[in-house]
């Protein structure tokens, strides 16, 4: 209970991988936040990859979670352009409006 | 130990309950705020791991930048307070059935997980103990030497995302008059400048 050891890292990212999926499913309001549900499932992924290198005593851990942060910013900046140009286009984000291509 | 266990537990029972007020908010700045939230308290996990570089970037990249970028278009696109709609409970069934079972997978899966002992012969950067380098000093060393190239391509990403970003968003208004500097510049004096003789006692 008081010892703290990798698979109590490993539980909280699942969860946190868990509630980004559902995020996705269960959201019917509008993309943003699809697009934080994301955010949350790559912050999971990173704390998967800290908690494996600080038990595995290797760095290369930190580094690879240093570039899954510096994809996760490039990606929030370009869907949150296309969310404001589809917004200009439309006047809506729901998710449930956006059937152009009849998916 | 206890003092370690208390903070484990604090910062990731915060961080699970933020990141469900994220999904489940009827507001989306109420969402944004959940979602620094998370953030902070997945720095401190972070913290407690001894990445003390990747939780400090953690609070300035995704706080300073992404979670205020979110902000900003949930600001901008007034997206009002929505009800809760019919569809949440329509895929409620499906998608808690499906995140049940990739969750009890994933618990199976990484609950028990153990390091064979001769895996500690392939480390490939071992960590140097903190009284001798801080953790900064120590990822420095690695990631400007052995990934050097993947540093240049996470560079060469962002400009690329920085350019699409303004592409997409940038427009030219056609209903605001702005200086154009070409056509100043092409202008030609035998086009707009007329000499001619007035007599007197008339105008022109």
């Amino acid at each position: 209970m008081f010892e703290i050891g990798l698979s109590n890292y490993l539980s909280v990212a699942a969860i946190l991988f868990t509630l980004g999926i559902l995020g996705i499913f269960l959201n019917r309001k509008n993309v943003i936040i699809i697009l934080m549900s994301v955010e949350l499932m790559l912050l999971a992924i990173n704390i998967n990859l800290v908690a494996f290198s600080s038990f595995l005593n290797d760095l290369t851990g930190q580094i690879f979670a240093l570039l899954v942060l510096t994809v996760a910013a490039a990606e929030a900046a370009i869907g949150l352009a296309i969310l404001v140009v589809f917004f200009r286009n439309k006047g809506t984000i729901a998710v449930k409006d956006i059937n152009l291509m009849k998916g | 130990m206890i003092l370690e266990a208390l903070a484990f537990y604090v910062f990731s029972g915060i961080l699970v309950i933020a990141s469900l007020l994220v999904i489940s908010a009827r507001n989306p700045v109420h969402s944004v705020l959940y979602l620094i939230l998370a953030f902070f308290n997945a720095a401190g996990l972070f913290v407690l791991l001894g990445a003390e570089f990747l939780a400090m970037i953690l609070v300035i990249v995704y706080v300073g930048a992404v979670a205020v970028l979110f902000m900003f278009v949930v600001m901008m696109l007034d997206i009002g307070p929505t009800e809760l709609q019919q569809g949440f409970l329509h895929y409620l069934p499906t998608g808690g059935l499906i995140g049940i079972i990739l969750l009890i997978e994933l618990l199976i899966i990484l609950g028990g997980w153990h390091f064979s002992p001769e895996l500690a012969k392939t480390v490939g950067a071992p960590i140097p103990p903190l009284t001798k380098e801080t953790n900064t000093h120590a990822i420095g060393a690695v990631l400007y030497t052995r990934y050097i190239y993947l540093f240049q391509s996470a560079g060469i990403i962002l400009l690329i995302s920085m350019v699409g970003a303004i592409v997409l968003t940038h427009r030219r208004r056609q209903d605001v008059r702005t200086q154009k500097i070409s056509s100043q510049v092409n202008r030609h004096p035998r086009k707009t400048v007329e000499l001619q003789n007035v007599e007197i006692d008339k105008g022109i």
